[in-house]
């Protein structure tokens, strides 16, 4: 009968998705129920500092200079139909550290970090790695996937900092050296239209929330993988995908939450 | 890689992210404007306040003296009462003018204090008796069109 194997079919997939959610959500608790090792023996969790975040250093950079500098060229383009060139610099700070540099900067950090996040776990569990590290009493989540996943919330906020701060420059660059708008009023607009509690402090606690999203489902992903070849390639898809669409999704509840009437 | 190295290279990374947040603090936002701490409160009644909102400036003779803290409706009186904190620095006489004013044709709308003659000081919490509404631009031109069509005589 089709049908009910059609029906089958779903109820399969239902049950299949209710109990990843949950092996998720308890891998997550475990994660941070042992992540004191990470902190008391805290070179581990520099050690993955350096491997996700410094590494991660030149095309945050590289990217959020040009993301900057093409807000400028835009802004400008479009600011000047109404004539308030002026008005580009708070258009560029603004629309840097509410919205571009957390969601651009996890966006690049889950293609980066992430997918090589999920692709070393996978491979180390698929090498049996993990087996043989709780064969020695060594907890696997505590050694391996506590240090990598605060390494990436530690290194998140840095890394949309630095991709907004560049942004601007960017976009200063542009605007101020060579379309020759005027400094004074670039700088003036966007010191009075940003505001530190409302735009910048609301867009570190967006690169933060991004930040254990994008690594916890890292991790899971390359925890849960399949250990095979195809397997892990398969959970790395997954991870670039399921992190940007969590970003994205996210960072809607986000804003609406925190720009959402006045 | 070394252990000493990839400290230093973590060491810089920190650094520079976390200088990233201090540029982005004081040179493109306000913090270097920023001091809740020594203000004093002081509120007035509008009966229209047009698009005020809460966070708008308030100025005195073009100079930034404080932020808008609180709008609300008081049922009392049926007029909006705006709370407003201002810079300990700044002292106004008891009969300043408040006026709701708009920076532009189309630009926000912000506070305006024009301090009167009186001796003694505004104090924390007081009142400021003296307000003008927002002028609605919309009422402005309706008054206009009615004066026009008023000054053109009756319809042939």
């Amino acid at each position: 009968m089709p049908v009910v194997k059609s029906l089958r079919a779903i109820g399969h997939k239902g049950v299949n998705a209710v109990w990843r959610t949950g092996y998720a959500a308890r891998f997550l608790l475990l994660t941070l129920l042992y992540s004191g090792t990470s902190f008391r023996r805290f070179h581990l969790t520099v050690r993955e500092i350096f491997s996700s975040g410094v590494m991660s250093l030149i095309i945050i950079v590289v990217a959020g200079m040009f993301v900057g500098m093409v807000l400028g060229l835009q802004g400008y383009e479009t600011l000047k139909r109404y004539g308030s060139e002026s008005a580009l610099g708070s258009l560029v700070a603004l629309s840097l550290v509410r919205e571009l540099g957390p969601v651009l900067a996890a966006l690049l950090f889950a293609s980066r970090a992430g997918s090589a996040m999920t692709a070393e776990i996978g491979l180390m569990k698929a090498t049996e790695q993990l087996s043989a590290m709780e064969m020695m009493a060594v907890n696997p989540i505590a050694r391996v996937v506590a240090p990598r996943f605060w390494a990436g919330v530690i290194s998140m906020p840095l890394l949309s900092a630095l991709f907004s701060a560049m942004g601007v420059f960017g976009g200063f660059v542009v605007g101020v050296v060579l379309i020759g708008v005027d400094e004074g009023s670039f700088w003036s607009q966007m010191q009075s239209a940003v505001d530190f509690q409302h735009d910048i402090l609301n867009g570190v606690i967006k690169s933060v929330v991004f930040g254990v999203a994008v690594t916890a489902i890292s991790l899971f992903e390359g925890y849960d993988a399949p250990p095979t070849a195809e397997g892990v390639s398969g959970a790395t898809t997954r991870t670039v995908v399921q992190s940007s669409l969590a970003i994205l999704i996210l960072d809607f509840i986000l804003t609406a939450f925190m720009f959402r009437g006045d | 890689m070394e252990r000493t190295t990839l400290d230093l290279w973590v060491g810089m990374f920190v650094v520079a992210g976390i200088a990233a947040l201090v540029v982005l603090a004081l040179k493109v936002g306000n913090l270097s404007t920023y001091n809740v701490s020594d203000t004093y409160q002081l509120q007035a009644y509008f009966s229209n306040i047009g698009g005020l909102k809460p966070q708008a400036s308030i100025k005195s003779a073009g100079v930034l003296v404080g932020r808008v803290t609180a709008i609300t409706l008081d049922t009392s009186r049926y007029e909006a009462k705006v709370v407003m904190s201002v810079d300990k620095r700044y002292q106004f006489p008891k009969d300043t003018f408040a006026n709701i004013l708009t920076s532009g044709l189309l630009g926000e709308q912000y506070i305006g204090l024009m301090p009167g003659g009186d001796e003694k000081m505004l104090a924390n919490g007081e009142e400021l008796k003296k307000t003008q509404s927002a002028v609605m631009l919309e009422d402005l031109i309706g008054k206009f069109i009615y004066n026009k069509a008023e000054s053109s005589g009756p319809a042939k």
